[in-house]
């Protein structure tokens, strides 16, 4: 029998569809699977197994009763642990909302879900989703199935680390600042982040309100696809959703599987690469580059002046942010409570409980963006970076207009050692060098697999104009059908195997 | 320390006091600011909750737009400009009843600026100008126990409930208003009152004070009349009522010109108004300025109402207090003062029911201001408290016209219908209140009064007409004065032959 687990969700569903397993074996399978391998791994924080039969379960009785499954009916998925999920407990990867079950499900919970998609359980990250290497969790990191010695990337790195080392097909992560397409790159997966307002935030735990957003991780360009038109489209309780159909993206995926990009206008951004890129990860872009012509795509090189000013204005916006997102972790309502003794003012409890709560990460953010908002200084660094985000808009507005994409690598480096950056903050906040442009602008940007740098994946990012998310599939999916083509071999089937 | 306190009269002749006033209003909308939960009030706490306005994590709030409408149509009566692009701002602070820890309000970019509204005192036109009217969330509710002071320092714990956490708030504020000299405790009513009117006629909130749907802080300072320099402000917070809304300005004036008269400086703070005493007591300094870390809300899209949507609002605006007062002072044939202390009485809407339901305009406006009026101040309520309905008085006033009762009796009915006794008609009933005027049933007492005053019918019988006033009285006391007091003149004179 057909190793359930190595499908990818595509093949699941139809198999499902067609009878050739059922919804619970699949769900078995993939329980099975995290059971054996998880302890290594450390992508999940909680795995939902009775919840997950009971959702495969239902799927099985659909279809016995004759009804109609979506695309995605029994697939089994991770989900981030910021995501909140009715009745399963859910931390942000915090110790301060260790134990706090939600009391509704996030829109894209309730999607997934009616769906029929069978949710595993709760994935790995770094703290309130601060971090490129899920370090910042306080419940201990994930390790890289490629090298367990390894970072997965993040925030979404359990996400990552479960897909990649086949505990689930589909993931789900939200991207900050490269938080999907970072541990997409690192893990040898394709991860998208919408348009911002393409995807609802309602029930993601909020860390930076202008630029979270949802979308996700899987091994094929077509499963993104599949679970982005699942979870995509205008919400009316989330007032930054965007009230319009969802871009025709598993169309698009398919498109580009017929690896035509004839007449494709394609910007090599001059910003994204030179030092401190890896020279594997340049080369395997350039032969990236090469295959994208190869498929019938122009090249051209693209300037965009003020992307070297998104780190700064991304560390000046999202603390800001934070700051004020993270106040009501406060011990009065829910969550952790230290120090309520009966004999301790309030004030001194919401400090004991921050303290023992947040994790060093969380309240350099806060304390960083506490200080940019406050008066005097709020022109000067929240007002200022405001402003480097109107540019940098108006860098890819320019660009646009003379490329339908622009790519780059996703990540100036392949996945780092575990500890190697933990005591160094700028070292790790470089890891998003590469996608911060997209996230302040509000484009959509997907990474996909392009290469190996010592036998470690380096990913592809293809940015495109707001709305247009479309454009990054069929070009992903032109780039994965050209590498396995070029290789022999998806990039993926290069991982070792536990 | 005690501080030596004047007169008012004296403190206003050497101080001119500077107010302001901040209102807030929470608007009647069915639903929150933020999300679906219902505003009613009253309930048992914490069940008109939801995950929004309790915040918690990853919920997010979508505005209303009921309450971005009734904001519009305030800026609109207000005289205001309202805002073709403004941004809700997040005002950051601690405090257990705001769920988020932040308040979503307006910063720098309110929907309604520049506005003003005239109020009239004595026939003397004061006009307010109004800084800004913008739209926020209301906290939820603390309850403190253990303390001797209902605050949170000192208490043992705190319940909170989150029923008002969310419901839309209206803050409407207005310019520093100079000027006003003595008359800046009434000016500052008179205000109030019209907001209250305006705001009640367009139908947004039921404006209750009691009830905390309205609430007045109250900024005073004081200058010395000879010098330009306005003084250090104070705010008084907790003014539950129009009453105390002018007490609290005067007990203000009276407090600061002594601190001033002993060589002190006042302090800014905000300070706490006690209904019962009627002064105030300091509360948080606020010398050193609280920063709240404004910034735009990145969860909401910004408000960006279009001309059309602010035109076609506006023409929804109903008759407005004063063009109303206009009319029906126009109507009802009175002079400006004579209007002015109506409306300040706070007994206009009365008397215009009352004469709806069929009083002149003279008898409701002599009934509400005079023993009604009177009654009210007795007991300490407001007119609109007192357990009559202008229907009733326009009965009242009925049964005076049409003489089924005099004044007196009158008077004695309505004793009935306050003590909850039933309408005047079931009250005169009865207590047996009519007038009798039945002759037949009158002779034998007018018979008894000339028989018992052999020489006062005499005088009269000689022509002293002006005698037969004793002997109508003797009647009226004999009849507990339910007589036709006329008719029995006409049967006196009748029997001693001078009709």
């Amino acid at each position: 029998m057909t190793d359930l687990t190595r499908m990818d969700a595509a093949a699941l569903a139809a198999e499902i569809a067609a009878g050739g397993a059922s919804a619970v074996e699949v769900a078995q399978a993939h329980l099975d699977r995290i059971t054996a391998v998880d302890a290594k791994i450390h992508a999940f924080l909680r795995v939902d197994a009775d919840g997950a039969l009971a959702a495969a379960r239902a799927v099985d009785e659909k279809r016995a009763a004759g009804e109609v499954l979506g695309p995605l009916a029994g697939v089994p998925l991770a989900m981030k642990d910021v995501v909140v999920t009715r009745g399963l407990v859910s931390t942000s990867g915090s110790k301060i909302l260790q134990g706090w079950i939600p009391p509704y499900d996030a829109t894209i919970t309730s999607r997934v879900r009616e769906a029929g998609i069978v949710m595993l359980g709760k994935t790995n990250m770094d703290e309130f989703a601060m971090g490129s290497s899920t370090e910042n969790s306080a419940y201990g990191p994930s390790h890289n199935p490629w090298d367990l010695d390894r970072v997965p990337g993040g925030s979404s790195g359990g996400s990552s680390a479960a897909v990649s080392a086949y505990e689930a097909p589909l993931g789900i992560g939200t991207d900050t600042g490269g938080s999907i397409r970072q541990p997409a790159a690192v893990t040898g997966l394709v991860g998208h982040k919408p348009t911002y307002g393409g995807v609802s935030r309602y029930g993601l735990i909020a860390f930076s309100s202008s630029l979270d957003q949802a979308g996700p991780l899987t091994r094929t360009v077509l499963d993104a696809a599949l679970l982005h038109e699942v979870i995509g489209g205008h919400d009316p309780a989330d007032s930054t959703s965007i009230a319009a159909p969802v871009p025709a993206v598993v169309a698009a995926a398919r498109e580009g599987a017929r690896a035509d990009l004839s007449g494709l206008r394609v910007g090599v951004v001059r910003e994204l690469s030179g030092d401190g890129y890896e020279p594997g990860v340049l080369d395997s872009f350039a032969g990236a580059v090469q295959l994208l012509s190869d498929l019938g795509a122009t090249i051209t090189e693209v300037s965009c002046p003020h992307f070297g000013y998104a780190l700064p204005a991304y560390y000046l916006i999202a603390p800001s942010e934070c700051s004020s997102n993270l106040a009501r972790f406060d011990a009065v309502r829910y969550g952790l409570r230290v120090g309520d003794d009966g004999v301790r003012g309030l004030e001194e409890v919401m400090s004991l409980t921050r303290e023992a709560g947040f994790g060093a990460e969380v309240k350099r953010r806060v304390i960083l963006g506490t200080y940019a908002l406050s008066s005097g200084y709020y022109d000067a660094y929240y007002g200022q970076a405001q402003k480097v985000r109107t540019l940098i808009s108006r860098d890819f507005a320019a660009a646009f207009e003379t490329c339908d994409v622009l790519i780059s690598p996703t990540t100036p480096t392949v996945a780092f050692p575990l500890g190697a950056r933990v005591d160094d903050p700028m070292a790790m906040y470089a890891a998003d060098l590469c996608t911060l442009p997209a996230s302040l602008a509000g484009t959509p940007a997907i990474s996909v697999p392009c290469g190996l740098s010592d036998g470690l994946p380096v990913g592809l990012q293809v940015m495109a104009p707001a709305l247009a998310d479309d454009r990054c599939y069929r070009v992903a999916a032109a780039v994965e059908t050209a590498v396995a083509g070029r290789d022999g071999q998806p990039i993926l089937a290069a991982g070792q195997s536990l | 320390m005690t501080l030596t306190m004047s007169a008012y009269d004296d403190v206003v002749a050497r101080y001119a006091p500077v107010i302001g006033l901040e209102t807030h209003v929470e608007l009647g909308t069915v639903s929150k600011m933020f999300c679906g939960c219902s505003t009613r009030f009253g309930s048992e706490p914490n069940t008109q909750v939801c995950p929004v306005c309790l915040g918690l994590p990853g919920a997010l709030p979508v505005a209303n737009a009921r309450a971005i409408e009734a904001t519009i149509l305030i800026g609109l009566a207000l005289n205001c400009s309202i805002a073709s692009w403004c941004r809700f701002a997040r005002k950051n602070y601690f405090y257990p009843d705001m769920p988020k820890n932040f308040q979503i309000s307006q910063y720098d970019e309110p929907l309604c600026t520049d506005g003003w509204v005239d109020v009239l005192l004595d026939g003397v036109a004061y006009r307010i100008e109004i800084e800004r009217v913008h739209l926020e969330e209301d906290t939820g509710k603390s309850l403190h126990v253990g303390g001797s002071t209902g605050r949170i320092h000192g208490s043992m714990h705190s319940l909170v409930d989150f029923n008002r956490a969310g419901i839309p708030l209206v803050e409407i504020v207005t310019k520093p208003v100079p000027g006003t000299g003595a008359l800046a405790p009434e000016v500052a009513r008179a205000y109030v009152t019209e907001l209250r009117g305006i705001l009640r006629s367009l139908g947004v909130s039921d404006v209750r004070m009691e009830e905390g749907s309205m609430r007045c802080d109250v900024n005073t300072s004081l200058s010395r009349v000879d010098s330009d320099a306005w003084g250090t402000r104070t705010e008084t917070k907790n003014v539950n009522s129009l009453r105390s809304v002018e007490r609290a300005v005067r007990s203000e004036i009276v407090r600061q010109a002594a601190v001033l008269d002993a060589g002190q400086r006042v302090i800014q703070e905000t300070r706490h108004f006690h209904e019962n005493s009627g002064e105030s007591t300091a509360g948080r300094s606020k010398e050193e300025a609280t920063d709240y870390r404004y910034f735009p809300e990145p969860d909401l899209v910004p408000l960006a109402p279009d001309t059309e949507w602010v035109e076609r609002l506006r023409a929804t605006l109903p008759e407005l207090p004063s063009a109303r007062r206009c009319r029906l002072q126009a109507t009802w044939g009175l002079s400006d003062a004579e209007m002015d202390a109506l409306t300040n009485a706070g007994a206009l809407d009365l008397i215009e029911a009352t004469v709806a339901a069929g009083a002149s305009a003279e008898d409701a406006r002599k009934w509400w201001l005079g023993d009604l009026s009177r009654r009210a101040n007795e007991s300490g309520v407001e007119l609109e408290e007192l357990a009559v309905t202008p229907a009733q008085v326009a009965q009242l006033a009925g049964l005076v016209t049409t003489g089924r009762v005099n004044d007196k009796l009158a008077r004695q009915a309505l004793s009935g219908v306050l003590a909850g006794e039933g309408s005047p008609e079931e009250v005169v009933t009865a207590r047996g209140l009519e007038v009798v005027s039945d002759t037949g049933e009158l002779g034998t007492a007018v018979d008894e009064a000339i028989a018992a005053a052999p020489d006062i019918a005499a005088k009269v019988r000689g022509g002293k007409v002006a005698a037969a006033g004793a002997l109508v009285g003797a009647v009226m006391r004999a009849t507990r004065g339910q007589a036709d007091a006329q008719v029995v003149r006409e049967l006196i004179l009748a029997r001693l032959d001078q009709a």
